[in-house]
């Protein structure tokens, strides 16, 4: 609420929980507030929760004017929510007064007031030094005084009396034809008018409260659904008003690696809110149960709101997938709230459902699925439940998951309603190719961070969901079996070209070795040539030489017979 | 609890004839109040001579006796006997009225 509000009028707060935030504060203070509703629509609960609340928690002490019901009786009703009336009026802090009008022990014979009433009132107020009053209801008394233009006279100073004192009061009205109240009260309280509403909506209940009018002051202008129970009234939403909660940038595992790796290799943000949609048996469950099995394993605690199956079904179910839930159920991390939609109406699922949750303060939450609640309510009351229910989730910085069940054909068309409220949404797909189903997930959106535009095969194994590629080639996106045997045909290729070019390296290999082989053959035969070539050469001049010597020899001996001259001719050369 | 009793105009009743018990309760010296008073002391006299008994209960200065009879409208003259109870309220101006409200006959 912006501050202007608070500076206006002072306010008197109810004490209700949710009332006090759609008025942004309370009732006015020192002012008559008029709560209007037919029959059994709650106005005398809410009007003693007001007073009891009051004189109990806020230093308040009130009185409580019946002129219906007699104080037992009140007493009664209203111990189911734990009041103790008895105990209040002995610690001085409640008064109830019992104002009984019958109209056939009334004669009217002359001029008269109400100064009676009004001392009566006076009488009350001051013996318990009283802030709050209720006046419960006070059409009785058109029934009971035969002048309606002195009554109506009267109680236009009456509540100008009451403002006069500075009483917050509460004035209840039964609803009229047309109007908000029988006799027209409306007409003296005009500083604040809240509607009660009991409706009976495809054979459930559901009780509505509306601020149809708050001088001075911003007020929330829907309906409210709201809630009787054992603690009183509850009206919600919480905190739906603003969008003020704070975003955290933590990031927490989805408790599928693929998922996260998806995700900006992280997982998702603290606090946000996740939709995963699919059909049936697509693995929306699966996913959602190691979202929360992930949750526990960090140590945090987790709620499980389940209404399609019970507890011990999804525990057994999820063994098959090798998830054991057991351990952190009795670990009481893990709290399963298993009930079916039909059971209640909206607003009651609403409340219990806020009412865990404030009791567990879990840090994560899984609705399992979300929606199961159409069929106690329309689309749009749906919407509306499940905004006020993620509000108060983002106020918390409770991460929740919803799953969604959808139907037809178009899946993404049949999420839209509730798919902009999420932050993060995951669709399922399931695909029949070849005479077998697959499941695809793919990331339609996540804000705020960098998420995979691919889509995965989701594979639902004996050690829990994983995510793997798709086969993406020539032939298009192929799964299951169709993928395997994709993948095993590029696996015998590739094995083939492998072994191919095995083939040409060793037969080129080989080829280098006769090349080889060839050059030293080529090279010993050269090389034995040369030798060859030597040898002659030797045996040449070796020849010569002996043919030298032989010629020595024979000059030698031809020489016997001039042998000084052939010497002396010899030196010479 | 002290009732004060304002007025007493109370005459023993004749052994064969009925008591009138009534209570006025009025707030403050009020013109209304005030005619009230005179107007029931007049018609109690003229109808009801010496069996009836009145007591005048002013809540201005006991406002704690509103309760017990279930006061709102002032004035209020509630008929305590004959039984059973009855209530008229205004300032007892229409006497007639008054008269079918307590069920009193006129003596002749």
């Amino acid at each position: 609420m912006s501050s202007a509000s608070r500076e206006g009028i002072r306010k008197a707060p109810t004490g209700i929980p949710g009332l006090d935030e759609i008025t942004g504060g309370g009732l006015p203070a020192g002012r008559p507030t008029l709560i209007c509703g037919s029959a059994g629509c709650g106005k005398t609960l809410m009007a003693m929760e007001f007073v009891v609340r009051g004189a109990s928690e806020l230093g308040e002490p009130g009185v409580f004017v019946s002129f219906e019901e007699l104080p037992e009786e009140l007493s009664d009703n209203v111990r189911s929510l734990g009041f103790d009336l008895q105990d209040l009026e002995s610690r001085g802090l409640l008064l109830v007064e019992h104002i009984h009008v019958e109209r056939s022990e009334i004669e009217e014979t002359g001029e008269y007031d109400l100064e009676g009433l009004f001392i009566r009132l006076g009488f009350a107020i001051d013996s318990i030094g009283a802030k709050r009053i209720v006046l419960d209801t006070l059409e009785v008394l058109f029934g009971g005084l035969p002048n309606e233009a002195i009554l109506r006279s009267e109680l236009r100073r009456l509540f100008r009396w009451l403002k006069d004192r500075g009483m917050t009061a509460v004035i209840t009205g039964e609803r009229g034809e047309g109007n908000l109240t029988r006799h027209g009260l409306e007409e003296y309280i005009s500083d604040c008018v809240i509607l009660l509403d009991h409706r009976v909506i495809d054979q459930l209940a559901t009780r509505r409260l509306r601020v149809v009018k708050y001088r001075g002051t911003l007020h929330g202008t829907n309906e409210y659904p709201f809630l009787i129970d054992e603690r009183g009234i509850e009206v919600l939403p919480i905190t739906s008003l603003g969008l003020s909660h704070q975003a955290s940038s933590e990031r927490i595992s989805s408790g599928t690696q693929g998922l996260d790796e998806m995700l900006g290799g992280e997982g998702f943000y603290r606090g946000s809110s996740v939709l995963v949609s699919g059909r049936a048996g697509a693995g929306k469950s699966s996913l959602a149960a190691q979202f929360v099995d992930a949750a526990c394993r960090r140590g945090e605690r987790a709620t499980y709101f389940a209404f399609e199956e019970s507890q011990s079904q999804v525990v057994r179910n999820m063994r098959s997938i090798g998830l054991d839930l057991q351990p952190w159920l009795d670990q009481g991390l893990l709290q399963f709230h298993a009930a079916r939609p039909t059971l209640h109406g909206l607003e009651r699922h609403l409340v219990t459902m806020y009412k865990q949750v404030r009791d567990l303060a879990p840090r994560v939450v899984v609705i399992d699925p979300v929606t199961n609640f159409l069929s106690v309510g329309n689309q749009e009351d749906v919407k509306a439940m499940l905004m006020r229910l993620i509000d108060f989730f983002k106020a918390q910085q409770i991460t929740a998951l919803f799953t969604s069940l959808t139907h037809g054909f178009d899946l993404e068309a049949t999420d839209v309603a509730v798919s902009s409220l999420m932050d993060t949404w995951l669709l399922l797909r399931e695909v029949e190719v070849n005479g077998e189903r697959n499941r695809l997930l793919n990331v339609i959106k996540s804000r705020g961070m960098a998420h995979s535009n691919q889509v995965r095969e989701l594979l639902l194994t004996g050690r829990g969901v994983d995510l793997v590629d798709v086969y993406l080639g020539p032939g298009g996106a192929l799964t299951g079996a169709a993928r395997l045997a994709q993948e095993a045909r590029e696996r015998a290729e590739s094995l083939e070209r492998r072994q191919e070019i095995e083939q040409q390296q060793r037969e080129l290999e080989r080829k280098r070795q006769a090349l080889e082989t060839r050059i030293e053959a080529q090279r010993l035969e050269f090389e034995a040539e040369e030798e060859d070539l030597v040898r002659r050469l030797q045996q040449a001049e070796a020849r010569e030489q002996r043919r030298a010597e032989d010629l020595d020899a024979m000059a030698r001996i031809r020489k016997a017979n001039g042998e000084e001259q052939e010497s002396l001719t010899g030196g010479g050369t | 609890m002290t009732r004060h009793k304002e007025t007493d105009e109370t005459e023993p009743a004749a052994a064969s004839e009925e008591l009138w018990d009534l209570k006025l309760y009025v707030a403050g010296q009020t013109p209304k109040s005030i005619a009230a008073v005179a107007n029931l002391r007049k018609l109690c006299e003229e109808h009801l001579s010496g069996r009836y008994r009145v007591e005048v209960i002013d809540l201005v200065k006991n406002p704690q006796l509103a309760r017990g009879d279930q006061i709102l409208a002032i004035p209020t003259l509630v008929r305590r006997l004959p039984e059973p109870m009855r209530k008229i309220i205004g300032d007892l101006s229409n006497q007639e009225r008054v008269l079918v409200g307590l069920d009193v006959h006129p003596r002749g």
